[in-house]
């Protein structure tokens, strides 16, 4: 039945719009305060490295220095920002302590009456750091005699009990033995950047009334609120986040970085203090996607069914898990792809390395996944020696059909979604393709 | 040495939302005294136009006009809770939220609208354009403008609503992995066509063109921004973008964009797009979600031309010039 609209489906013009391309928008970083102070951190030179010592003598007499902040200061500096959702343990240090695990990584937070000052502070802070060997690939980090950079002896991270977050579903070697032909491949990609247009940044403000006012970009007002209140070990209710207007975020705005030390620079200053990523901090510091290796196996018919996919994928975390053990489990979901596969198995690692920490970015999990089958796709269809529209039509699922998560397929349109595109740029389908639709198949024999 | 054409696809599905830990939002509504609406958020907009189409909604289904809304976001003082602007869940999540409150808000307005024209409530309908009437009998009406400054003042009536979406977690099963960890999936196809240059394993992409259903477009130019930003971004993936340009070496990492390389617009393809709308039983209208996905396919739609069109099938992103070189030299 469909309904008579009169907003909804339309291009309503958006009503930030000329603010924006104006210049007239306010984000976080063009906020200006009496009396503001801006934070600067000192951060690690070395991938992986103990720290000896750490002297602020000469940077505490640069004019303008008005104090650090170090691990002492933070009320509960191990952190996991996904404890909110019952995510452990908790392993990031707010501000390092007796060692970092890569490079970048912050040690000693100075906040001074302007940045110049910040900056030339952290410049003479001098840092007593002893190198140890760093690890910056998922496999060689798996090995028992790798570099270690978590605290607990290894470089994975548990799901539950298991290295890996599994999913199990059929009997993948019995379908690899009723296929004639098995097709592997490794997909590898390197880590990206989220490049927003505005660099992360907060600026906190003490307020008379005992509370502090955060100004923040963040991508998720009161995750980054709740963060900070336990990090700050303060009642929620002393915090205020405004926030809400974002110069692009694509997941890089999901951590909680700037927001805490931000906020504990104002308490222990009485002052509103500025924490705004500099564009290298963004490119250097900042959370990446993942790098990702994913192997992939699949028993396939002569006549292009795919009976078993085996797919065991490893996200490089690097230094601290963030957001990449629910990218795995998303990736878990999503990596037999848009197909109707009777026998799955899934194995998706978060592996530690002394890499820049990883975290969500747009397609969380998916992205990697997506590249890895679709090319495999077209692999399995020069090996079963049919076009690659065939071989997805083919494989294609339809709605009712239980997917490995064994969830019941429904909202399923991948058919009806290539028979668009293919009709969009002149490619002729056969009569048997623009005939199929994704109704919920009549039998299962066949398929299964 | 030539320039080889050749074109690849990939189709993709993209799940809605991320429930493994509950992710809800929640929304607030009120009517101001001259008759428009107020709806209270702490949901981040991040520039792909959440306010617009979370107004569009609103007033969809409060009958007004969308420059009758204010979008009132990100304050938590103000704003009830939301879990935040990720996962392609805003328009899905927050959409449903601001329905429901829409839903309270109206009913609140029809209630008022009864006692004002002599009716009862059920018998009050909107007509899309900002007025109550009477069902059958159009001659009895009023501004909803009006009706709201009226029940302030006349009546002392709210006209408020409060709304909540939330699809309940869904713990993972550790040994099996079963989970129902999304409310609905959107899809694309992509078609990627490009060009090879085999001296210098240059790629240039001529046109992505793709067909999308994402259940039900609430604004189709933002829509559409999604789809171009996206392709663009799926292309700077496969052929351009990495923080760590020897991986996995972890030297020469750039700091700005002039050392973070992207396309730009002189390689800017073709980019085109058909969308389906086959509306969702979850989502407000029928909505699924539209924001993530747009850059996925065109990576292995891209990755596959590069094969049709010179032999080469490089499975490390970015594809740059050199490992195409290498990979016609190895054949």
């Amino acid at each position: 039945m469909p309904e008579e609209l009169n907003v909804v489906g339309r291009s309503v013009v958006r009503s930030d719009g000329v603010g924006h391309v104006t210049g007239r928008t306010r984000f976080a970083g063009d906020l200006v305060f009496p009396g503001m102070l801006h934070l600067k951190m000192v951060r690690s030179p070395l991938h992986h490295a103990r720290i000896r010592g750490v002297d602020l003598g000469e940077a505490e007499r640069v004019p303008g220095f008005v104090r650090a902040l170090t691990w002492r200061d933070v009320p509960h500096n191990v952190y996991t920002i996904l404890s909110l959702i019952g995510v452990e343990p908790e392993e990031e240090f707010v501000l390092a302590q007796d060692r970092v695990r890569y490079k970048g990584e912050p040690i000693v937070a100075v906040v001074a009456e302007s940045e110049a000052a910040a900056l030339e502070a952290v410049a003479k802070v001098r840092l007593d750091l002893e190198e140890l060997p760093a690890v910056f690939d998922v496999e060689e980090a798996l090995r028992p005699d790798a570099p270690v950079v978590t605290d607990w002896g290894n470089n994975t991270f548990m799901f539950e009990g298991h290295p890996s977050r599994r999913v199990r579903f059929g009997d993948v070697e019995a379908g690899f033995a009723r296929s004639d032909h098995i097709v592997e491949a490794v997909y590898n990609s390197s880590p990206i950047e989220q490049a927003p247009t505005e660099t992360t940044g907060c600026v906190a403000v003490p307020e008379a009334n005992g509370r502090y006012t955060v100004y923040t970009n963040t991508q998720a007002l009161y995750f980054s609120l709740d963060n900070t209140a336990i990090i700050l070990q303060v009642p929620g209710k002393r915090l205020h986040f405004v926030g809400g207007t974002v110069g692009g975020g694509f997941g890089g705005k999901v951590d909680v970085i700037v927001e805490p030390i931000a906020t504990l620079a104002a308490m222990k200053t009485g002052r509103p203090v500025r924490y705004v990523f500099s564009r290298s901090e963004e490119m250097q510091v900042s959370s990446t996607r993942s790098a990702w290796r994913i192997y992939m196996k699949d028993g396939v018919t002569r006549d292009g069914h795919i009976l078993a996919r085996k797919v065991t994928s490893y996200a490089d975390s690097g230094a601290y898990s963030r957001q990449t053990p629910y990218a795995l489990t998303k990736h878990a979901a999503n990596a037999a792809g848009p197909y109707a596969i009777p026998n799955v198995s899934i194995d998706a690692y978060c592996v530690y390395t002394n890499r820049t920490p990883a975290s969500a970015m747009r397609g969380f999990g998916v992205t990697m996944a997506s590249f890895a089958l679709e090319v495999q796709m077209d692999r399995i269809a020069e090996r079963v020696g049919v076009d690659p529209w065939t071989i997805r039509f083919i494989n294609a699922y339809h709605n009712g059909d239980r997917k490995p998560h064994r969830k019941i397929a429904e909202d399923a349109t991948l058919i009806e979604t290539m028979q668009a595109a293919a009709a969009f740029v002149g490619h002729e389908l056969t009569d048997e393709q623009k005939a199929m639709t994704s109704a919920p198949r009549a039998s299962l024999e066949g398929v299964r | 040495m030539a320039k080889l054409r050749g074109t690849g696809i990939a189709a993709v599905n993209y799940p809605t939302g991320m429930n493994l830990g509950g992710d809800p939002s929640q929304a607030l509504i009120h009517a101001t005294t001259s008759g428009s609406f107020v709806v209270s958020l702490s949901s981040s907009d991040l520039g792909q136009g959440l306010r617009t189409v979370i107004g569009q909604i609103a007033a969809e289904t409060l009958g007004v006009a969308a420059d009758e809304i204010v979008i009132d976001t990100a304050d938590t003082d103000t704003g009830p809770h939301c879990m935040g602007t990720f996962a392609s869940r805003a328009t899905h999540r927050v959409g449903n939220a601001v329905r429901a409150a829409a839903l309270e808000a109206r009913a609140a307005l029809l209630d008022v609208a009864a006692e004002e024209l002599g009716a009862c409530a059920e018998e009050i309908v909107t007509d899309g354009h900002g007025n109550l009437l009477v069902a059958g009998d159009p001659r009895r009406c009023i501004p909803i403008a009006e009706m709201a400054s009226k029940a302030q003042f006349t009546y002392g009536r709210t006209i408020a609503g409060r709304g909540s979406y939330m699809k309940p977690k869904s713990p993972v099963d550790p040994e099996t992995g079963a989970m129902d960890p999304d409310s609905t999936e959107a899809h694309a196809c992509t078609v990627a066509e490009v060009e090879v240059d085999t001296e210098t394993g240059q790629v240039a992409v001529l046109s992505i063109r793709s067909a999308y259903e994402v259940g039900r477009q609430v604004n189709p130019a933002l829509v559409r921004g999604q789809i171009v930003g996206g392709a663009f971004m799926g292309m700077a993936h496969a052929l351009y973008e990495t923080t760590e340009p020897y991986y996995p070496s972890v030297e020469h990492k750039p700091k700005d964009f002039s050392e973070y390389v992207l396309p730009g617009p002189a390689e800017l393809p073709e980019i085109d797009a058909v969308v389906l709308e086959i509306p969702s039983s979850t989502g407000p209208y029928g909505v699924k979600g539209v924001g993530e996905m747009t850059a996925n396919s065109p990576i292995p739609a891209i990755v596959n031309a590069i094969y049709h069109a010179c032999g080469v099938r490089v499975d490390d992103l970015p594809v740059t010039p050199e490992k195409i070189l290498r990979g016609l030299e190895a054949r």
